[in-house]
C-alpha cells in the first residue's frame, strides 16, 4: 500500500489525509482500479462497477455517499456479497474508490 | 381558524405543544396532537432498569398529564400522511385529519426482526434489550441470578438513539457485577459497528481508555448478519463469529412504519430534513422535531429540545411570511454514567466536537465536561426531575439553544 503522499503523486489529483479524493469530480474510472488495488481489490468486475456506479448516482442526487443500507437496498447488491466484494467496511471501501468523501457515519 | 396537526406526543411532540399554546394566539388556532399509547416513557431511565436502580413505575406517567388542555388529544394509530393533500389519515375511525401545518415527531423504535434468529425462541431468555421497558425489566430478573460468563453488548447497526447509552451499560454492568462480588466471573465486550467507542474522535479515545481501564474489550467495524440463538454466537457480514453467555442488543433503530407506508422518508424511515431549519426538506408546510429526523446529530432528548427552542422561534417567524433562519446547529448535551457513581459530561454539535472544560449552568453549575466526575452523576440522576417537571412541560430550562465555546479548552 502507498503512503498518501505517494498516491497523490501517482493519482495527480488531490487528497485528504486518509486518502479519500478531495474533489469527486476528479475522478476517472482509471483513478478507481488504481484505488481499488490499494484497497486490495486486484480486478473490479461487472459486479463491482454496479456498485460503484450506484455509488456515485446516489452522490449526485443526495450530496453525500450512502450508507450500507442504501447500498444493499437500492443497488440490487445484497449485504453478503458487497462484502466478499468489498471486504470489512464496503460503504467506506466504495466511497474511496467512487471518488467521493468518507462517508460520514453517524453521530 | 387555522390548523396544526403533531403527530406523536413523545418527548419532542409533547414539548413543542406545550411551548405552541403559550407563543400561537389559541383563538386563531386549533392544535391536535395524535399518538398510539396513552404511555410516556422517560426512556433515558431504561438503563438504570436492569440494574435495579430504577423500576418501571420511575420510568412511566400518563400522556395526557404533560399535555395542555387547550390541545386536542386523540389516541389513534396513524394509518398515513398524505402530505400532497395536506391531510393525515388516522386508523380509528377512518378520520382524516386536514392541516395548514405539520409537524412530525414520531420518533425511532428499535426492531430486532430486522436481524435474522434475534427475535426467536431465545427473546428474553438468553438475548436482551433495554431500549424498551420490557426488555429492560426482563434483563433486570436475569441478571438477579446470573453466575456470571461472557456478556457481548451489540450494537446492530447505527445511527441508535442515544449512542452513548450502551457505553454508559458497560459501565454500569462493570460497577454491578463488582458489587454483587463476580465481576471476575464476568466478560463484557462491546461489539460495535463503529471503528471506536463513539462516534466522535475525541470522545472517542476518552472513552476507550475508560473501557480499558475497566477491563471491558472492544471489538470495532462489526457489522452483525445474524443470531446463531442455538449456538449461542452472533455473526457478521464478513463471518466474524462472536460467542456469548448473554447477549445485550441495541436492535436495528428505525422510524415509524407511517413515514415508510407514506413514501416520505429514507431507507431506515427517517424524514429528509433541512439540517439547519428543521423544515422538511420536500415539504413547506411540514416540520420534522425529534428522532424522526435523518439529521446527523445525536437521537436524544436533548438534541429535540433544542430542535424545539429554535422551531418555535422560526416557526413565529414563518407563519407571518418571513424567511426560516439557519439556526439549528445540531447541537447535544449528554450524561455519560460511567458508573461507581461517577459521571461525564459532553457538549457537542454539527461541527464542534466534545471538548474538555467546564460546563456553565447558572445556580447549579460548573459541570466538568469530558472528565468523570461525582457532579456529572448526580446531574444526571437530578435530571429525571427536571425532564417531568421542566422539559416536558415546554418551561425555560438554563440552556441555550445553541452550543457556547464558554469554558471548553479548545
Amino acid at each position: 500500500m502507498s503512503t498518501v503522499a505517494e498516491l497523490k503523486d501517482k493519482l495527480n489529483v488531490e487528497l485528504d489525509a486518509e486518502g479519500f479524493l478531495v474533489n469527486p469530480d476528479d475522478w476517472t474510472p482509471e483513478i478507481a482500479e488504481i484505488l481499488a488495488k490499494e484497497e486490495g481489490i486486484e480486478e473490479l468486475t461487472d459486479r463491482h462497477w454496479q456498485v460503484i456506479n450506484f455509488v456515485r448516482d446516489y452522490f449526485k442526487e443526495h450530496g453525500e455517499p450512502p450508507t450500507l443500507r442504501a447500498i444493499t437496498k437500492r443497488s440490487g447488491v445484497p449485504t453478503k456479497e458487497l462484502y466478499q466484494l468489498f471486504p470489512k467496511g464496503p460503504a467506506k471501501k466504495v466511497a474511496r474508490i467512487a471518488g467521493l468523501g468518507k462517508p460520514k457515519g453517524c453521530i | 381558524m387555522k390548523r396544526l396537526v403533531i403527530l406523536g406526543a413523545g418527548t419532542a411532540g409533547t414539548m413543542v405543544a406545550n411551548r405552541l399554546v403559550r407563543e400561537l394566539d389559541m383563538e386563531e388556532w386549533k392544535i391536535t396532537i395524535v399518538d398510539e399509547y396513552e404511555t410516556h416513557y422517560y426512556q433515558p431511565g431504561f438503563l438504570f432498569i436492569p440494574f435495579g436502580i430504577y423500576n418501571k413505575k420511575d420510568v412511566i406517567k400518563p400522556k395526557r398529564d404533560f399535555l395542555p388542555p387547550e390541545v386536542e388529544v386523540i389516541i389513534s394509530p396513524i394509518e398515513l400522511i398524505e402530505p400532497d393533500k395536506n391531510r393525515v389519515r388516522l386508523r380509528r375511525d377512518d378520520r382524516y385529519l386536514p392541516y395548514d401545518y405539520l409537524i412530525i415527531a414520531t420518533g425511532a423504535k428499535t426492531n430486532p426482526e430486522e436481524t435474522p434468529g434475534m427475535k426467536e425462541h431465545e427473546w428474553h431468555k438468553s438475548i436482551y434489550d433495554f431500549y424498551t421497558v420490557e426488555g429492560a425489566v426482563a434483563l433486570h430478573k436475569h441478571l438477579r441470578t446470573w453466575q456470571g460468563g461472557r456478556l457481548i453488548l451489540n450494537i446492530a447497526e447505527m445511527p441508535i438513539k442515544c449512542p452513548v447509552a450502551p457505553l454508559e451499560f458497560l459501565f454500569l454492568a462493570d460497577w454491578y457485577f463488582h458489587e454483587q462480588g463476580i465481576r471476575d466471573r464476568v466478560d463484557l465486550t462491546l461489539v460495535t459497528p463503529l471503528p471506536g467507542a463513539f462516534t466522535k474522535p475525541k470522545a472517542a479515545q476518552l472513552l476507550g481508555d475508560i473501557l480499558e481501564e475497566k477491563g471491558i474489550n472492544l471489538v470495532t467495524e462489526y457489522n452483525i448478519e445474524r443470531v446463531e440463538p442455538d449456538e449461542k454466537a452472533i455473526y457478521s457480514f464478513d463471518e466474524r463469529k462472536v460467542e456469548y453467555d448473554l447477549l445485550v442488543t441495541i436492535p436495528v433503530n428505525m422510524g415509524d412504519a407511517v413515514i415508510e407506508r407514506s413514501g416520505i422518508g429514507d431507507e431506515l424511515n427517517f424524514v429528509p430534513t433541512e439540517k439547519y431549519t428543521l423544515k422538511a426538506r420536500d415539504f413547506d408546510n411540514v416540520f420534522v422535531l425529534g428522532d424522526a429526523t435523518n439529521l446527523p446529530t445525536s437521537k436524544a432528548g436533548s438534541v429535540a429540545h433544542f430542535e424545539v427552542d429554535v422551531f418555535i422561534e422560526n416557526f413565529m417567524r414563518y407563519i407571518d411570511g418571513l424567511d426560516l433562519l439557519p439556526t439549528f446547529d445540531g447541537h447535544a448535551n449528554c450524561y455519560i454514567e460511567s458508573g461507581f457513581g461517577k459521571g461525564i459530561l459532553i457538549d457537542f454539535n454539527y461541527d464542534v466536537e466534545p471538548l474538555p472544560g467546564n460546563f456553565p449552568l447558572p445556580g447549579v453549575g460548573p459541570f466538568a465536561l469530558l472528565r468523570e466526575t461525582r457532579m456529572n452523576h448526580w446531574g444526571k440522576m437530578m435530571f429525571r426531575w427536571m425532564y417531568w417537571n421542566i422539559l416536558l412541560k415546554g418551561k425555560e430550562m438554563p440552556i441555550p439553544a445553541q452550543m457556547s465555546m464558554a469554558g471548553k479548552w479548545s
